[in-house]
């Protein structure tokens, strides 16, 4: 009589869960990414802006889809039908604030996430693939937010959307004939409305999902980095675990849940209380139709672009063209892709350098910071200065990382997480 | 850690120290309108004031009658007194201007469901007590906050006249003479200060209109950040339950 060999590893359990791990790898997938994926236990504040990253992203997901519903994609009936999620679909209002609202927090815990990734060096080898992964979430995000951006179709959206497809009308040769392709039309119009509409609600989705995917899965091979900068995986115990690892369910699933909470209440909080977040979130002249007679007071994109915004305006015209501010757009974007190699610092994490990085960090912090806020103003003023000094500190962070962060000092690594 | 902790503070806070200053530093120089959303007495005013003096030629074509009358508690006797003949309930409020008004004014009557959200209630509430005399313009008056305002003054009975104040000023070696602002000329019907609380409820209405749900939403948000608070103390005791053993 033959003997079946009992199956090991999965399809330990019998019943329904049994019956689907002799068919997909279920609990597999659940140990190896879940309740056996072990995290180091010294994850401080600034690790929760990962997890909330998917808890917008889902948000959005899920709003999106009951907003697009009930909204029409056209330039004739776009505003009006934003209007009337406003006030006549049941509960369309709280959606449709949660999805605006959502695309600000959004950026908000983006930038914070890659804030982390200076800080710790999380960026550094092994995970560079990792950081690209996620560099490319965020140019990604960058074109899903200015396309929903144009779709309630109010003045700002329209105004907006024309000065940045215009951008592309600088680069030579190809330039015209590019933008008209982008458009559909002679002007931003309901063409462009249209497929701006099906790039930002199936397109580029699915692209984000993709890319979260294979951010998580680069994560998960590699492990957490910590804000020790230093790997768990160096030192494990008999059980082939990290000693300074624990499971990432259930330790890290109830911690990110009180982080969750937090987020939702101060989330809710603007949703309830300040959903345009006095004309940062929701901008004023988007209350007003789509007009292409009327040029609003002054055109600015919503506060998370106005970086770079700043930065395009920041650099003059020459040559007789302006070319230079979109390249120099396009390089601050894509100079993010190259941290992992202009870091030469011997070790990861900001507590174990020197001074030179912690004040480099500090002054390109703040430089972005600043140039958010001349990118908000009308360039008139102290702003066109500040903006050309901070674009300058921006790429100097960066460009110049191979040679301060080799001659800083860096102070002894521990072995263990502390 | 403490340390570490207060490094943090200090770098998040230079993130947000900017951009509460970049929020500060918006809003022009209207009046404090001072509404209240939740006073349904003066939004119940400002409805009959819009449809008594603005309606005619004035649409508020994103509102309907009866969401109104629901929500500014508007018994049915009183809502048909507000509707123009021929108008069902559910209808949105459309004005009765003919498509061709454009000759009348220049401009056609723009709409006003979301003007208080587009330019705010102090922006309207600036408007309607910003019109004084100017025999230069079409319509005999001029107003503060719209210069060249194609509206005639309507309130005018109401509010009486007001004359403008000019100063010579030199800006930039150039002597100009500029509007400081307006003083009585001719009384109206109410008192300054009921002529104050007539826009105040007008601009009040117009709030809502903008956004209908305004009051609900916020009364709403209450309990959302309370039960929010609630699940916090448990998942933070969960938390703690579980990291027990953490060392």
């Amino acid at each position: 009589m033959a003997v079946i060999p009992e199956e090991t590893g999965s399809g330990d359990s019998g019943g329904l869960l049994g019956w689907i791990d002799a068919r997909f790898p279920l609990s597999k997938l659940w140990r190896e990414q879940v309740s056996e994926y072990y995290a180091p236990k010294n994850f401080n504040f600034w690790y929760y802006f990962g997890v909330l990253s998917l808890v917008v992203l889902v948000n959005q997901l899920v709003t999106g889809i009951f907003l697009a519903m009930s909204y029409k994609p056209s330039a004739a009936e776009a505003f009006a039908s934003v209007e009337y999620i406003m006030r006549d679909v049941d509960w369309g209002w709280l959606i449709r604030y949660m999805h605006s609202t959502g695309a600000s927090a959004f950026f908000i815990v983006v930038y914070l996430h890659m804030f982390r990734a200076l800080l710790y060096g999380s960026a550094r080898k092994p995970r560079e693939l990792l950081w690209i992964f996620g560099c490319f979430i965020f140019v990604l995000l960058m074109a899903e937010a200015f396309m929903g951006y144009v779709l309630p179709w109010g003045n700002m959206s329209f105004w907006g959307a024309q000065v940045i497809v215009s951008l592309f009308g600088s680069l030579p040769v190809i330039g015209g004939a590019l933008v008209e392709w982008i458009r559909g039309d002679y002007v931003i119009a309901d063409a462009t409305l249209n497929r701006f509409f099906a790039l930002h609600v199936a397109a580029l989705p699915v692209a984000l999902i993709f890319l979260a995917i294979a951010h998580l899965m680069a994560l998960h091979e590699v492990g957490s980095l910590n804000p020790d900068g230093i790997e768990i995986k160096e030192h494990k115990g008999a059980d082939g675990h990290p000693l300074d690892g624990i499971p990432f369910h259930p330790y890290y699933t109830v911690k990110d849940l009180v982080g969750i909470v937090v987020f939702l209440m101060l989330f809710c909080g603007v949703i309830f209380y300040a959903p345009t977040f006095g004309g940062m979130f929701l901008e004023a002249p988007n209350f007003e139709p789509a007009n292409l007679l009327q040029t609003p007071p002054h055109i600015s994109p919503v506060w998370y672009f106005t970086p770079y915004y700043a930065m395009l305006r920041a650099v003059p015209s020459f040559a007789g063209t302006q070319v230079w501010g979109v390249l120099v757009l396009g390089s601050a974007v894509a100079v993010l892709f190259f941290l992992p190699w202009l870091d030469r610092s011997p070790v990861k994490s900001i507590r174990y350098r020197g001074p030179i990085y912690k004040i480099a960090l500090a002054i390109f912090s703040v430089a972005f910071v600043i140039l958010g806020l001349c990118g908000m103003k009308p360039p008139s003023g102290i702003y066109p200065l500040l903006a050309k000094i901070c674009t300058t500190l921006y790429f100097a962070f960066f460009l110049l990382m191979p040679w301060y962060t080799r001659i800083d000092s860096v102070k002894p690594v521990p072995q263990r997480v502390t | 850690m403490h340390k570490r902790l207060t490094l943090s503070a200090v770098l998040l806070s230079a993130w947000l120290l900017p951009v509460g200053a970049a929020v500060a530093e918006e809003g022009e120089d209207y009046l404090h309108a001072g509404t209240d959303i939740t006073n349904t007495e003066s939004l119940q005013r400002g409805a009959r004031n819009f449809m008594n003096y603005c309606s005619g030629c004035h649409s508020l074509k994103y509102l309907r009658y009866n969401r109104m009358a629901e929500d500014l508690k508007i018994p049915a006797a009183e809502l048909a007194d507000l509707m123009l003949t021929s108008v069902k309930p559910f209808d949105d409020i459309n004005s009765a201007m003919p498509a061709d008004s454009e000759k009348w004014f220049g401009k056609r009557p723009p709409d006003l469901s979301l003007t208080a959200r587009a330019k705010g209630v102090d922006y309207i509430y600036s408007f309607l007590k910003g019109f004084y005399l100017d025999k230069s313009a079409p319509w005999g008056v001029n107003n503060m906050v719209l210069p060249n305002a194609s509206m005639p003054f309507v309130l005018q009975s109401q509010q009486g006249l007001q004359k403008p104040v000019f100063k010579n000023e030199t800006v930039d070696g150039e002597a100009k003479v500029v509007l400081t602002g307006v003083e009585p000329l001719l009384s109206g019907t109410l008192k300054p200060e009921e002529y104050d609380q007539f826009v105040r409820d007008t601009a009040n209405f117009l709030d809502y209109a903008g956004e209908p749900i305004k009051a609900k939403r916020q009364s709403l948000g209450i309990y959302v950040l309370v039960f929010l608070s609630v699940f916090f103390v448990f998942a933070y005791l969960l938390k703690k339950e579980y990291w027990k053993d953490v060392h």
